[in-house]
């Protein structure tokens, strides 16, 4: 009986291995950085409310067997210049808000078609081709923002242009829409600010993202998720339902950034959908979800760990060896580092399935 | 109404690929509520049959094939396995094509599930549909209860052990709506004892529902059991067509392997006895091919021949010891220890493998022919390598390489136009060929072959195995021959060991009767018997 413990608890330690690391981490390191609880659970609330919609963003083409989509990127490309254009137009509040995201999605639609075609002539490649793919479009958005903007497309605010008459400038002041979501429902408990509104948005897509899993497309992307060829053979348009998995994502991670960056408040024109990628996939799998298994679970647990993580390391660091670099470096190493762990752990467990299914052959004949 | 057509007929089917003929004038009918048995040997063209049928890609792509086939009197032509489907003609296939991390229910009703209406319809379409679980389960428990065997619908089928998985696949053919004729691929291959005697039950109830079905298999005591009529296919063409009850198992066994090759062609036995080769309680995971529990003694001097069916494990036993494969168990060379799992100790042991997959493992595709020959033996045994600046550097010897190439372009007749010519530029008994001069370089004690003559012309065939006996007699080296072929194991061999299921069934002297070695494939003699 208590064998049988043993195994159930270290099976639980070896498919957690991830987010029980990182609890080791942060349990370590909150003592450490000497913040008090109301100041951490505060920023807790701040960047669960600032990144989920962006993580949530990923889990349908994990569903999919897609792997974790790196070409998210390209959607928060999309609501990046959907933002640019409504603070060219000067439009304030929710409306810019809802603007944006209308924007967002013919642009979302199109990239998201484009990266499913091409993810659908690398099958079982997905996840470097999406990666890859990102670093050349952030060429082409460099081109239409820093050259097109201004020039071909009509940016009227002096505020946006670079001084020499086009482009958009590195920082874009997102004050029309700072916070609007955020301070909709304004809620206070215990001096702890709650932004209601953006905790109402976030269920909408956790109750939409379960909703879809019911429906007949998403039960299909499920079994092609498992296995293509059977559901093919099963008369399944698979590429097809492949290329809505990723436009559906990419739509998902438009709005997404369009909730980061009102937020944060400064739209870093050149950057931050860079970052947003590699982020929202490191607090997934920091979550406990892998390449072929993502759950909404995953994705709270990922951000709160994960982000609690970067709020702590700098002031740990600076406490532990005087240095807030530690904590700087402590965060990009960890976001790559935790993608390579996830990336070997997954290929590990592919070599134990295949030593267990020789072991078994080597028990069945012991059992004669 | 007399006259009321067949519900299936297929007439004067044929079929090549490539020039190679694999099915000539193939006709046959089956009626509703029909049981017919469809036996013969790996290659004789049962598979290809039932793709013609099913308009597979693969038939299609290679040129269609002759004849006609009429679905109740009228002639049909799919193009892919779903039109078919959509007249009522199932497959269950020998691999399972079920979803591991679904239920039973999503399983049998992948891509029928039912659905309910919502309003996000009204924009984006069907797909957006909820499936509605409680109808799902009531057609999953309906088409499970069809076949007459208890099932939990809700179990995953990564849980589910395999008989279980057999029927879900059956269950998900039954569940389509309009199905008449359903086709099970050697569906009992998998199943124990018992859960083949379900299965056999609830095929009869099915074909009493009116039903037809086309049953595909190598245990022939079952198609004797359970068939109406018994089709009997070899080399590509209806050796005996035959109501089950006038046929005993044993003509089936005949019928099937046929052939008998001249007593002259073969040579006289041979009195070998000194072992070289131990292998004990061998494993080998290989897919497909998964070796069970091989033990087996290899005589110095002889040719081994290795038998038995597709999938039966014969192919695990080189590739396990060679070190390709996942596998376990002991292997001894002249009482030595040879590790598993470690394909250079066993290069470097002499013994040397001739792969199944010459274009995979067995060859360098993009390399010349000089390069494949002297290959392996450049990499285990440092030949083919000329010391530069005394011995600090070696570099290929290109000139020793053609050399020994051009000795087995001659001997072994391999058509090229020089040793240069890279390797995928060959015909298939060609790179064959030079797959053999690349394990003989080796020199070797033990030779692994591996279905030399899969895919090559028939003069080929013949050179390819006359080399191999040839070095046997002059080198005396132990040869391993494995094929699927029993007469090319029979004209070549001394003995031939039986594989099925992973194990050895059998060993008897190449100068048995071929339907000894049949019986024992089939699994339908026990050891004891079959020695006599």
């Amino acid at each position: 009986m208590k064998k049988l413990q043993m195994k159930t608890i270290l099976k639980f330690a070896e498919n957690n291995a991830v987010p029980l690391l990182f609890l080791v981490i942060v349990a370590f390191g909150i003592p450490l950085s000497g913040f008090s609880m109301n100041y951490l659970v505060q920023e807790i609330i701040v960047r669960l409310s600032r990144n989920s919609f962006l993580v949530l963003a990923l889990l349908i083409p994990i569903m999919a067997g897609m792997g974790l989509n790196f070409g998210m990127v390209l959607g928060a490309m999309g609501g990046q210049i959907g933002l640019i254009f409504i603070t060219n137009w000067n439009i304030v509040g929710l409306p810019g808000i809802g603007l944006a995201m209308i924007i967002s999605i013919p642009l979302s639609i199109i990239l998201g078609w484009m990266t499913g075609k091409i993810l659908n002539k690398a099958k079982g490649r997905e996840m470097v081709t999406s990666f890859i793919l990102a670093f050349f479009m952030n060429g082409v958005y460099q081109l239409v923002v820093l050259y097109g903007m201004g020039t071909v497309i009509p940016i009227s605010n002096s505020s946006l242009i670079l001084s020499r008459g086009y482009g958009i400038r590195n920082t874009v002041n997102l004050i029309n829409i700072r916070q609007t979501l955020d301070r909709l429902i304004p809620l206070k408990i215990a001096g702890i600010q709650v932004p209601v509104a953006t905790f109402i948005v976030i269920v909408i897509v956790c109750v939409f993202i379960v909703w879809f899993r019911k429906t007949k497309l998403g039960q299909d992307m499920r079994a092609i998720g498992q296995d293509m060829g059977v559901a093919e053979a099963a008369g399944i348009n698979v590429e097809k339902t492949r290329i809505i998995a990723i436009v559906l994502s990419t739509i998902l991670a438009g709005f997404g950034m369009i909730l980061y960056l009102q937020n944060i408040g400064t739209l870093n024109t050149y950057n931050s959908h860079e970052q947003v990628g590699m982020f929202s996939i490191a607090a997934l799998l920091v979550g406990g979800a892998s390449v072929n298994k993502g759950k909404i679970s995953n994705v709270f647990l990922g951000v709160i760990l994960f982000h609690l993580m970067f709020v702590i390391s700098p002031m740990a660091g600076k406490n532990l060896i005087g240095q807030a670099q530690l904590g700087e470096f402590f965060r990009v190493f960890v976001s790559y580092g935790i993608i390579s762990i996830a990336l070997v752990l997954y290929a590990y467990r592919k070599l134990r399935a295949k030593e267990l299914s020789g072991s078994a052959l080597a028990n069945a004949q012991e059992e004669k | 109404m007399k006259e009321k057509a067949p519900l299936l007929e297929m007439r004067n089917i044929t079929k090549d690929f490539s020039g190679n003929i694999v099915l000539k004038d193939v006709s046959f009918s089956i009626e509703p509520g029909e049981i017919l048995g469809l036996v013969g040997e790996n290659g004789a063209g049962k598979t290809t049959l039932m793709k013609i049928l099913f308009g597979m890609t693969v038939i299609h792509e290679t040129g269609g094939y002759g004849g006609e086939i009429l679905l109740n009197g009228k002639p049909v032509m799919y193009s892919s396995p779903l039109e078919a489907l959509d007249d009522g003609i199932g497959m269950v296939h020998q691999e399972f094509s079920l979803l591991p991390g679904f239920t039973a229910t999503e399983n049998i009703l992948l891509n029928r599930e039912s659905t309910k209406y919502n309003f996000v319809t009204e924009l984006f379409g069907d797909r957006m549909r909820t499936l509605d679980r409680v109808e799902m389960k009531e057609r999953a428990e309906k088409a499970i209860e069809k076949i007459g065997v208890k099932l939990d619908e809700q179990t995953l089928v990564s849980e589910m052990p395999v008989g279980h998985k057999q029927f879900t696949e059956i269950a998900r053919e039954l569940e389509k709506s309009n199905v008449k004729l359903l086709v099970l691929d050697e569906p009992t291959a998998v199943l124990t004892e018992s859960e083949a005697e379900i299965l056999l039950h609830s095929m009869r109830r099915l074909s009493n529902e009116g039903i037809a079905i086309i049953f595909i298999s190598h245990r022939l005591q079952e198609c004797k059991d359970i068939t109406d009529k018994i089709l009997v296919l070899r080399d590509g063409c209806i050796i005996q067509e035959k109501a089950t009850s006038e046929i005993s198992v044993k003509e089936i066994a005949q019928a099937m392997v046929g052939r008998e090759i001249k007593a002259s062609l073969r040579d006289e036995a041979r009195d070998i006895h000194k072992p070289l080769l131990n292998i004990k309680n061998l494993w080998v995971d290989m897919p497909g091919e998964t070796v069970r529990d091989i033990t087996l003694d290899i005589n110095e001097g002889e040719i081994l021949g290795i038998g038995g069916l597709a999938g039966q494990g014969k192919l695990g036993i080189p590739n396990g010891v060679m070190g390709l494969y996942n596998s376990g168990g002991e292997v001894l060379l002249k009482g030595e220890p040879i590790p598993l799992n470690n394909p250079l100790y066993a290069l470097n042991s002499k013994m040397a493998f001739v792969s199944e997959d010459r274009r995979e493992v067995g060859l360098l595709l993009d390399e010349p022919i000089d390069w494949n020959i002297a290959f392996s033996a450049m990499q285990v045994q440092n030949r083919f390598l000329k010391p530069v600046f005394g011995g600090l550097v070696k570099l290929r010897d290109e000139k020793a390489m053609e050399e020994v190439a051009d000795h087995y372009i001659e001997t072994l007749e391999i058509k090229c136009m020089s040793s240069k010519q890279k390797a995928k530029e060959l015909s298939g008994g060609n790179q064959q060929k030079v797959c053999l001069a690349k394990a003989f370089t080796l020199e070797p004690e033990v030779l692994f072959v591996s279905e030399p003559t899969r895919g090559i012309d028939v003069g080929a065939k013949k050179i390819v195995l006359d080399t191999l006996k040839r070095y046997n007699r002059e080198k005396g080296t132990t040869i391993v021959i494995v094929s699927s072929e029993l007469e090319e194991l029979r004209s070549i061999s001394d003995r031939i060991a039986i594989v099925d299921d992973g194990k050895v069934v059998g060993i008897l002297p190449a100068t048995e009767p071929s339907t000894a070695f049949g019986l024992l494939m089939l699994g339908t003699v026990n050891n004891g018997e079959a020695a006599k």
